[in-house]
């Protein structure tokens, strides 16, 4: 009806483009979300987020317990750009989070898991049972904690393990969350989808560390994190543009996107959505509205209706 | 090149301050520090031990910057241990400041809730009648009522101490004392930093007469920049949006008074 109608009136009245996207079955009004790790840690605020444009927000990696991360300094800015954080993946914990979000209704909340076997993974969403979900997302790639994340994406069997595991443990989509490890990334992603994963996100931090030259010592306290912004964008670009060139999976690109240009970028290196993180660093939340201003503007001019139109079509020329 | 404020610039500590046996004022020289406005903060480095959020002490001499610690728990303990020569690395300034107004303005800070409120001092107009009310537990607990008074030599002003115990100035809680003043006389406006108990009062003393009223808040920090939202009230986050909030946004707070979040994000009650 609505299409009809555009088709009859377009030529008359200027239709704006719709920035509405599918990562698989997971529908969203806009394809710029909230990376995890950043600012996930209450609702107030994720409904703050999504009136400024956020499409849906990941939050904070939570595990079975509460972990209270590392202590400061946990983040550090790059001279020139970029920040590299060992935060550790510091959350209330599943069951207090669950408690958190028991009463949304609005925002598209993405959960982000992390943990060191199935089990982990399956306890925590039994915690969700009463909460509006709109998908898991398991970190698979976290650069700086110990037993978790990278360690476990790094392991075949365990991802398989894991994602097996969660896709019998529930019926919301559920996301893998890649990064550079040890094993290739490639590797992990067709496990991943070997095992049932939905969708992929690419790429998490890239582990990194700094040293003051003063005072002649590491700076982060944990010595190691991940390195985030515009340093790694290209690193990311390229495992989306080699992801969806390799297999048919839905992909959410991920790691130092700030502008609509980048955000595109990743689409047209095909990927369905975006997320940011570093970008709210440097630009604050205004950063969702100024992509999401950006593509319509950029699909104006290059006459795409839909985000769908834009996916992947680098890989043809 | 120019400077990074999200980068640590190291500086030097060239002097210690005593100010009680708990709480010591270290000052260095960082022209962008000694510059900043009533009410930012910096994320301070202590290497080796940790990183926390500060908000910037005024020195007597141009060019020069401090920060004034109380020992609480080791990331404060460990500023509070350096010694002349020692290095700590400054990140900022972050945050929004106090709105400057003019006429009767009233000042309460608690603690080391009084570093922003001696920069604020430093901003009045020497036509202001400027009201300071310093609140302390006990006697030995109280220090900036000296550097009050020389601040605010040209002006109209009073200084005021309460203390819980009675042993120096006036016995009783400074909100008390708050309530009293904003009671009896009109004041253009108020500012509040110290325990947030103190702050939730002091607002709801002034905001409920119709006076324009800004608290600084404190909270559990680690970026500074509005990335980790360790920091968030409700849907506020203090190192971003704050750390200086009106009373008329405060008042519709839900956490404002009554809870903060631990490490882990978890949120703890104040009044327990």
């Amino acid at each position: 009806m609505n299409q009809l109608l555009y088709s009859k009136l377009g030529t008359l009245i200027k239709v704006e483009p719709s920035i509405a996207t599918s990562i698989g079955q997971i529908q969203l009004d806009r394809p710029v979300m909230l990376a995890s790790g950043i600012l996930g840690i209450s609702l107030d605020v994720f409904n703050r987020l999504y009136r400024s444009g956020a499409g849906a927000v990941v939050t904070k990696s939570l595990s079975k317990e509460p972990w209270e991360g590392y202590p400061n300094p946990t983040i550090f800015s790059v001279k020139g750009d970029g920040w590299i954080n060992a935060v550790g993946l510091s959350n209330p914990g599943a069951p207090n989070f669950a408690k958190i979000i028991e009463s949304n209704q609005d925002v598209p909340i993405i959960v982000s898991l992390v943990g060191s076997i199935p089990e982990d993974f399956e306890m925590m969403i039994e915690e969700f049972e009463n909460c509006t979900v709109t998908a898991y997302e398991l970190n698979l790639s976290c650069p700086h904690v110990a037993k978790v994340g990278l360690e476990v994406g790094d392991d075949p069997e365990l991802v398989k393990k894991i994602v097996t595991t969660v896709k019998n443990s529930t019926d919301v989509p559920v996301i893998a969350k890649v990064g550079l490890g040890t094993t290739h990334y490639l590797n992990t992603v067709s496990t991943a989808i070997d095992s049932g994963i939905d969708a992929i996100t690419a790429i998490n931090t890239v582990r990194a560390m700094a040293i003051d030259v003063e005072t002649k010592r590491p700076i982060l306290s944990n010595k190691f994190g991940g390195l985030s912004g515009t340093p790694i964008k290209p690193i990311a670009l390229r495992c989306v543009y080699e992801i969806s060139s390799k297999y048919n999976i839905p992909i959410i690109g991920c790691g130092g996107i700030s502008t609509w240009e980048d955000a595109v970028e990743f689409f047209l290196a095909g990927a369905s959505a975006i997320q940011i993180g570093s970008a709210i660093g440097d630009n604050w939340i205004d950063a969702f509205s100024d992509i999401n201003n950006g593509i319509i503007s950029y699909m104006e001019r290059n006459g795409f209706s839909k985000i769908e139109d834009m996916v992947g079509i680098a890989k043809k020329s | 090149m120019q400077r990074n404020h999200n980068h640590p610039t190291i500086v030097t500590i060239e002097k210690v301050i005593d100010e009680t046996p708990t709480v010591r004022t270290l000052v260095f020289s960082d022209e962008v520090m000694s510059n900043v406005l009533p009410g930012q903060f910096a994320m301070v480095w202590i290497p080796g031990v940790n990183e926390l959020p500060m908000s910037v002490m005024i020195s007597k001499e141009s060019g020069k910057a401090a920060f004034t610690v109380r020992k609480h728990g080791p990331a404060s303990t460990g500023l509070f241990n350096i010694k002349v020569g020692g290095q700590i690395g400054v990140r900022g300034p972050y945050g929004n400041s106090f709105d400057i107004k003019e006429g009767k303005l009233l000042l309460v800070g608690g603690g080391t809730g009084l570093v922003p409120m001696m920069r604020l001092l430093t901003f009045v107009k020497s036509t202001d009648n400027v009201t300071v009310l310093i609140g302390a537990k006990s006697k030995d607990e109280i220090f900036f009522e000296d550097l009050a008074n020389s601040l605010l030599k040209n002006n109209t002003y009073q200084v005021i101490v309460s203390t819980d115990d009675g042993s120096y100035g006036e016995k009783g809680f400074v909100t008390d004392l708050v309530e009293k003043l904003v009671n009896e006389t009109h004041f253009d406006a108020v500012y509040v930093c110290g325990p947030e108990i103190m702050m939730y009062k002091t607002v709801q003393s002034a905001h409920s007469r119709g006076i324009f009223v800004q608290a600084s808040l404190e909270r559990m920090m680690k970026c500074g920049v509005g990335i980790c939202g360790s920091c968030c009230v409700g849907e506020d986050l203090v190192c971003k949006d704050g750390t200086i909030f009106d009373g008329q946004h405060l008042s519709s707070n839900k956490e404002f008074g009554y809870f903060y979040r631990n490490k882990a994000g978890i949120l703890e009650n104040y009044q327990v």
